[in-house]
């Protein structure tokens, strides 16, 4: 009860800054709200199944690129595009599961990582519909979300809310379920909950394809909400970064990856304003977190004040 | 690990030209023979400066289980500060390269003992933990040379300009040095692991790490030295091949991918199988890329690498598993 109370305050306290935040702000939390779907889906891996994977930007680049192309060469709208999305990331994360799977720790982070790259090159390699680095620009028919005008500011946050929200609440569902406990007992030791008769590469294939599919959803929003589908956005970068929100809000914690989120974009927002080495931040904060704070914020406040957070 | 969508190691210097312009007219005029020779010996130099990079990495696997992503950074810091002593050691361009080769590869090592002292021994080097700092060192690395070396792709003159004119094409005789340089360096190393008692106590925690440390060997230090050599081994392969290939602070992502590669087909932590992957991937690399799209050989090997992990991870040549 408290849990949902808490998950509930949240979404209308984004609720009530959507009337209150002046406009810069308002579209960055927009974007962290996209953002932060994408590291929620980063989570159920690496947070709950204890899948550390270097490869998301794939899931996340599929969603993007079948949500994309199917916009610019076939005239879809914002509605199908983003379930085409939802699909291609989860069938991208089906495709890398069946293999990488079958590996576990650095072998797995370095397959995941290979398979990224490999999506990444193949985005490039077809640079004829691609565009490659330079990237797609999604026409307005494509930002038209039923009767919703997503490169209108106040509905794409708004949407972006929706989306979040549905995310959100989905995340506490599943990881209060029986799925859900049995996730978190392949993260804690795999032999015994294989010898417990529960299946580890079925039940970690499945947290992989739910972790795709958010990796998905969130990729084809992020596309035809900001209109602009690119390579980089497929490239090593997007599958650090995650990894970094998970790390920073609090790994295996509901809200830790939008709370991750929302920090870095503007811990990364106020270093880009200082000066220009941006990346900078980024490589400091994932030094600092890993060597001081490995549980992250949400991680050691349940650590200290609330062991019932979920 | 910024890739550059451009070729690999294959050179892409003006000093190179000579070549290049031989090699535009030999599809036209040339039989294949003189063409193959050229990519032969392109995939030589790819293939040497790549066996140093990855024994490097390799050693450091080996040996700490650490798998290091900052290694292609090391790499660049190699080529950066090869840039900075030629700029500031005075004389010809031979005794500037010559500091260089001795200087850089102690600068890199000494960032590498301190980045391993600092951080990868508080992580107690837990793979996974060692991994995410890694990335967080390649981001440092690659911003502070950015900010302080700059955007720029620079030059740094070959120490000699000797060239090997052959019936068909000229060819810089400095590539053929850089070949014979990175041989005897690897045979410098593999003495040293095989016969110093330095490289007994390297071998004999690579082995047992507990065991090492009951029968009194300062492990740490064994450690902070063995991430040093291997980040000196990248540098120096950096400053060998920066005279053909300028230095660029992008310019790790590469070499870190292509080491992973061979160490990966030569079986991890196996010197020899990645000294056998090396040539063979620097060689096809040469190859390939003379007469395919790199980006879709570039595809074709990371999906390779991928699948040589999940279906034989002992790697195509290592029998040891």
């Amino acid at each position: 009860m408290r849990v949902l109370a808490l998950h509930l305050a949240v979404i209308a306290a984004l609720l009530a800054a959507h009337f209150l935040l002046p406009a810069y702000h308002h579209a960055n939390v927009a974007r962290v709200m996209v953002l932060a779907v994408f590291a929620m889906g980063y989570n159920i891996a690496f947070g709950y199944t204890g899948l550390l994977s270097l490869g998301h930007a794939l899931f996340f680049g599929a969603g993007m690129y079948a949500a994309g192309l199917l916009v610019v060469y076939q005239g879809w709208t914002a509605g199908p595009a983003l379930i085409a999305g939802l699909v291609g990331g989860g069938l991208a994360a089906a495709a890398v599961g069946l293999l990488a799977l079958r590996t576990a720790g650095v072998s797995f982070m370095i397959v995941t990582l290979m398979f990224a790259q490999a999506g990444y090159l193949t985005v490039l390699y077809f640079g004829a519909w691609t565009r490659g680095d330079e990237g797609l620009v999604i026409p307005a028919a494509g930002r038209q979300l039923g009767p919703l005008n997503l490169s209108d500011d106040g509905t794409r946050y708004l949407v972006a809310l929706a989306l979040f929200a549905v995310a959100l609440l989905a995340n506490l569902a599943l990881v209060r379920s029986r799925f859900g406990r049995v996730m978190v007992a392949m993260r804690e030791n795999e032999e015994r909950s294989r010898m417990l008769g529960y299946d580890p590469f079925r039940t970690k294939l499945a947290a992989l394809v739910a972790s795709g599919l958010y990796a998905g959803a969130a990729g084809a929003a992020y596309g035809v909400m900001f209109g602009y589908v690119g390579a980089s956005f497929a490239g090593i970068q997007y599958s650090i970064l995650p990894l970094l929100y998970v790390l920073m809000g609090g790994a295996g914690t509901a809200l830790g990856p939008f709370l991750g989120a929302l920090a870095m974009f503007y811990l990364i927002d106020i270093a880009s304003g200082l000066t220009t080495a941006h990346l900078l931040v980024v490589g400091v904060a994932l030094l600092v977190l890993v060597l001081f704070a490995p549980r992250g914020i949400l991680g050691a406040l349940r650590e200290r004040l609330a062991p019932w957070l979920p | 690990m910024a890739c550059t969508p451009t070729r690999w190691i294959t050179p892409r210097n003006p000093s190179d030209l000579e070549a290049g312009a031989a090699r535009a007219p030999a599809f036209a005029l040339v039989s294949l023979g003189p063409l193959l020779l050229l990519a032969l010996m392109e995939g030589l130099v790819a293939a040497a400066v790549l066996a140093l990079t990855a024994v490097g990495l390799s050693l450091v696997f080996g040996v700490m289980r650490v798998v290091n992503v900052a290694h292609g950074e090391f790499f660049m810091l190699g080529a950066v500060s090869a840039w900075f002593v030629t700029q500031w050691v005075p004389g010809p361009p031979a005794l500037a390269f010559a500091v260089a080769l001795v200087a850089c590869p102690l600068i890199v090592a000494g960032v590498a003992a301190l980045a391993d002292t600092l951080v990868l021994k508080r992580l107690n080097y837990n793979p996974e933990a060692t991994i995410v700092a890694t990335i967080g060192l390649l981001y440092i690395i690659q911003q502070l040379a950015l900010s302080l070396y700059g955007p720029d792709a620079r030059p740094v003159p070959a120490p000699f300009t000797w060239r090997l004119q052959l019936p068909w094409f000229g060819y810089s005789g400095y590539k053929l040095a850089v070949v014979a340089a990175a041989g005897a360096i690897l045979l410098a190393v593999w003495l040293f692991l095989r016969r110093s008692r330095a490289g007994l106590v390297m071998r004999a925690t690579q082995i047992d790490g507990e065991t090492a440390r009951a029968f009194g060997i300062n492990v740490d230090r064994v450690y902070a030295g063995v991430f040093a050599l291997g980040a000196a081994l990248a540098a120096v392969a950096a400053v060998l091949i920066v005279p053909i290939q300028q230095a660029h602070y992008l310019m790790g992502g590469d070499p870190l991918l292509l080491s992973f590669i061979v160490v990966i087909i030569g079986g991890l932590g196996s010197l020899r199988g990645t000294l056998v992957a090396a040539l063979v991937i620097g060689l096809s690399d040469g190859m390939i890329s003379m007469f395919f799209a790199p980006t879709l050989a570039k595809i074709l090997a990371t999906l390779l690498v991928a699948l040589v992990l999940v279906f034989r991870p002992q790697g195509l040549f290592g029998g040891r598993a």
